[in-house]
């Protein structure tokens, strides 16, 4: 928000005035209100592995962080390209193979990652895409540039935050919405829809779209029925479906009725008991035959996982290049690959100034945050490394940027980071803003919901 | 509409319904036991035999003081059947569908939920009862009328119907049963100004009063039954909760409100055709306690056969 002489930046000018001429009490008031307005909406998120009483919100911050719109096109302008590349990564990766062939990615770390799904090899998704919906992870370093730290693939969360951040944004600050050029983001629902139908078989005039979850004790319940609400289509669980002649139906109050479309929310380890974990109770038994006949689209595809294993994500630059004949707009996060043997050993070298994560982690779990660690905890993770360089990157730490949030009744910079969401259908679309999370405790760098980051609104002015 | 959804908005529905009557119960008994403070005869433990967890709350509270039953009967997250619980289960039920409902009944379910259990965490509840349980009834009140004016009228809403017009009609003949209780150690206080006050207690509670004047003018005990058991056009009385309910469950099947494709149709049908052939002095004849018991025997077999037909969830 501020330039580094900490005058505000230019679009944000007007926020800052608006800002200034509330009292502390006033922003607090503010703040109160929308936080109670996400629970009496019953916006919350559900904590693993405690009882009653642990819906909880994200904690909101009221303030905005804004983006200015030529920054954003460049943005957006290279995640189109970064997905573009990734596709054709998933697509190759499950047939011919050819970048493993000429040697771009070494085939071992793809054969080696968990997220590989041999089940998916030769299986042609419809118009070959496989991941329709990513949320690309962004961080802003000290100078200024934004980097790419990881990709989501499989069932990103959050866009349900960014719309609902938005709606509690409009009644928090009326004024502002109508003065400032906000880019709205209210499309999204319909640019969902859109690609999905677009999945369909082309002779089904009215395709029947569903959202599969988990059902309400998945963290992210809250977004799955609010996207189903927000297209209109059905919410399901693996029980509502079944699937007879490698076709997948409805247990409706009238019999079965066909589905033709998935957006699932559930990991292909559990969407198929018959196709990958057995114990699985969540999936529908012989969906991945139903999608191997061509008989239901599945939204993300299975398989797009390999795509977002971190070992992987170090090769996204290559992948651009390689595909596309193009530089990569958005740089990566440097990164090093413990199993190549001159990188492990620089990473067991700089451990102390070093973020280490696992390839297969989400949400911030398992991960070193070097200088933030004690010597045992430096001398654990090298051992790690050692047991199974494969399952390692190391990446340096960067001065994230910070961004301004109301504590009690001033305000303090907190660390953030940026995800937008990007939809590949006939078209991509790149929802203008995304959701910006918030490491809430002072100076740390950790800004994931489950481990109690906030979420602030993003706009691109 | 998939089963499971069908499912949960009818038990959503039962559940509301289900709390409110909760609260109409313990009105009954805070309205009668005022006029009877008086005699010193306050009488709470029939009121937890007439919701038929008595089994339970002697094994956890032993005596029936008010501040137990009512705490049961209200806050008790280990009773199946309290207020409670009761919003508990609707509110997890209507989460799971909240892609089918209105965002108006969700959030009216959401703050409904958190009004309850915020009170049933505050302390001096004791102190301001009256008020609560008429927020309660009124915020049953008030969701009936949301889902009417926000929900569209196809099967969805007609299984919400469905769920609340049984549990009425199941509370609405336990209330009565209430009366029946409480009455039974004095029977020599039938038709003493005693006996008036608590039948204006129960009309009361029921949100039956003022149409029951209406329609019969004096308080008389065969005109109550009658008025709650057997009115047509009463929207709590008993045989026009279940002719409401026989309309929802033709409107999601389609067939012939005058016959029967399924158990519950042939279930309910049946049920419906001898109240509306039966009068108070039937009823009081061969005695209103026996004639509910048999009645809700009855209900809940029209309940189950209602879960077999469209929720059931067993491998096609």
């Amino acid at each position: 928000m501020f330039s580094p002489g900490g005058s505000p930046r230019i679009n944000c000018q007007l926020l800052y005035k608006h800002i200034q001429e509330l009292t502390s009490n006033d922003l607090r008031k503010r703040k109160t209100a929308a936080e109670r307005s996400m629970i009496r909406l019953g916006i919350t998120f559900n904590v693993y592995g405690e009882q009653e009483g642990t819906e909880r919100i994200i904690p909101f911050d009221i303030l905005p962080r804004i983006i200015q719109g030529e920054q954003w096109s460049w943005i957006s302008k290279g995640l189109k390209q970064r997905i573009v590349a990734l596709n054709m990564f998933i697509d190759d990766i499950y047939h011919d193979q050819k970048i493993l062939k000429d040697g771009v990615i070494p085939e071992h770390v793809v054969r080696s990652a968990s997220s590989f799904r041999p089940q998916c090899v030769g299986l042609n998704p419809p118009h070959g895409i496989w991941c329709h919906i990513t949320g690309t992870d962004l961080v802003r370093d000290g100078d200024g540039q934004f980097y790419v730290l990881e990709d989501n693939l499989r069932c990103p969360s959050g866009v349900s935050y960014v719309l609902q951040n938005r709606q509690l944004m409009k009644q928090t600050f009326p004024g502002l919405f109508e003065a400032q050029f906000v880019r709205p983001v209210d499309d999204y629902c319909s640019q969902l829809l859109d690609a999905l139908n677009y999945l369909a078989p082309e002779h089904i005039e009215k395709p029947q779209v569903a959202v599969l979850s988990p059902g309400i004790y998945n963290s992210a319940y809250f977004e799955h029925s609010f996207l189903a609400q927000q297209m209109g289509v059905e919410l399901v669980e693996g029980r509502d479906l079944v699937v007879r002649d490698r076709r997948v139906y409805a247990r409706t109050t009238k019999g079965l009725r066909s589905v033709d479309v998935i957006y699932r929310r559930i990991d292909d380890d559990f969407i198929d008991p018959q196709a990958f974990r057995k114990d699985s109770m969540l999936g529908v038994p012989g969906i991945m035959d139903a999608y191997r006949a061509g008989n239901i689209a599945l939204a993300n595809a299975p398989g797009t996982g390999i795509a977002d294993d971190k070992v992987i994500y170090a090769y996204v630059p290559d992948m651009i290049k390689y595909y596309l004949s193009e530089d990569a707009i958005l740089p990566n996060v440097p990164t090093y690959v413990c199993w190549d043997d001159k990188q492990r050993d620089h990473v067991i070298k700089n451990i102390a100034d070093m973020v280490v994560k696992p390839a297969n982690e989400s949400g911030g779990y398992g991960m070193l945050i070097g200088p933030r660690a004690s010597k045992e905890e430096h001398a654990k993770f090298v051992e790690l490394i050692k047991a199974n360089p494969r399952n390692y990157i190391a990446q340096p730490t960067l001065s994230l940027s910070r961004a301004p949030v109301i504590i009690d009744d001033h305000l303090e910079g907190r660390h953030v980071d940026l995800r937008p969401f990007i939809i590949y259908g006939r078209d991509i679309y790149v929802l203008p803003g995304g959701l910006t999370r918030v490491a809430l405790r002072k100076g740390s760098l950790v800004v994931n919901s489950s481990q109690g980051g906030g979420s602030k609104d993003t706009w691109v002015v | 509409m998939l089963s499971r959804v069908a499912d949960s908005i009818y038990w959503t529905s039962r559940y509301i319904e289900r709390a409110e009557a909760v609260a109409r119960f313990i009105a009954v008994n805070l309205n009668i036991s005022m006029d009877l403070s008086t005699a010193g005869n306050q009488q709470w433990g029939p009121l937890v035999t007439t919701t038929g967890d008595n089994e339970m709350f002697s094994e956890t509270y032993g005596e029936a003081t008010k501040r137990n039953v009512i705490e049961f009967l209200t806050f008790d997250r280990k009773n199946p059947n309290s207020i409670l619980t009761c919003l508990i289960n609707a509110r997890e039920n209507a989460r799971s569908i909240r892609e089918r409902i209105s965002a108006e009944m969700w959030e009216h379910i959401n703050r409904f939920y958190l009004m309850v259990k915020d009170e049933g965490d505050a302390e001096g509840i004791l102190d301001d009862l009256h008020d609560f349980y008429d927020a309660v009834r009124n915020s049953g009140q008030q969701f009936v009328g949301v889902t009417d004016a926000t929900m569209t009228h196809g099967e969805g809403w007609h299984f919400c119907q469905l769920g609340r017009f049984l549990e009425r009609a199941d509370k609405m003949s336990r209330i009565l049963d209430v009366k029946y209780y409480i009455l039974l150690p004095s029977p020599q206080h039938v038709g003493s100004p005693f006996d008036d006050l608590q039948w204006a207690a129960l009309l009361r509670s029921a949100s039956a009063y003022e149409m029951y004047r209406q329609r019969f003018g004096r308080i008389a005990p065969q005109n109550v039954v009658d008025f709650l058991m057997l009115d047509k056009e009463f929207p709590r009385a008993v045989l026009h909760c279940l002719t409401r309910a026989n309309e929802s469950l033709h409107a999601i099947t389609g067939s012939d409100i005058e016959g029967f494709t399924n158990l519950p149709e042939q279930r309910l049908g049946q049920l419906r055709a001898e109240f509306a052939f039966t009068s108070a002095t039937d009823i009081i004849g061969r005695g209103l306690h026996e004639f509910i018991d048999d009645f809700q025997t009855r209900l809940n077999s029209v309940g189950e056969s209602i879960g077999t037909t469209f929720f059931s969830l067993q491998p096609v």
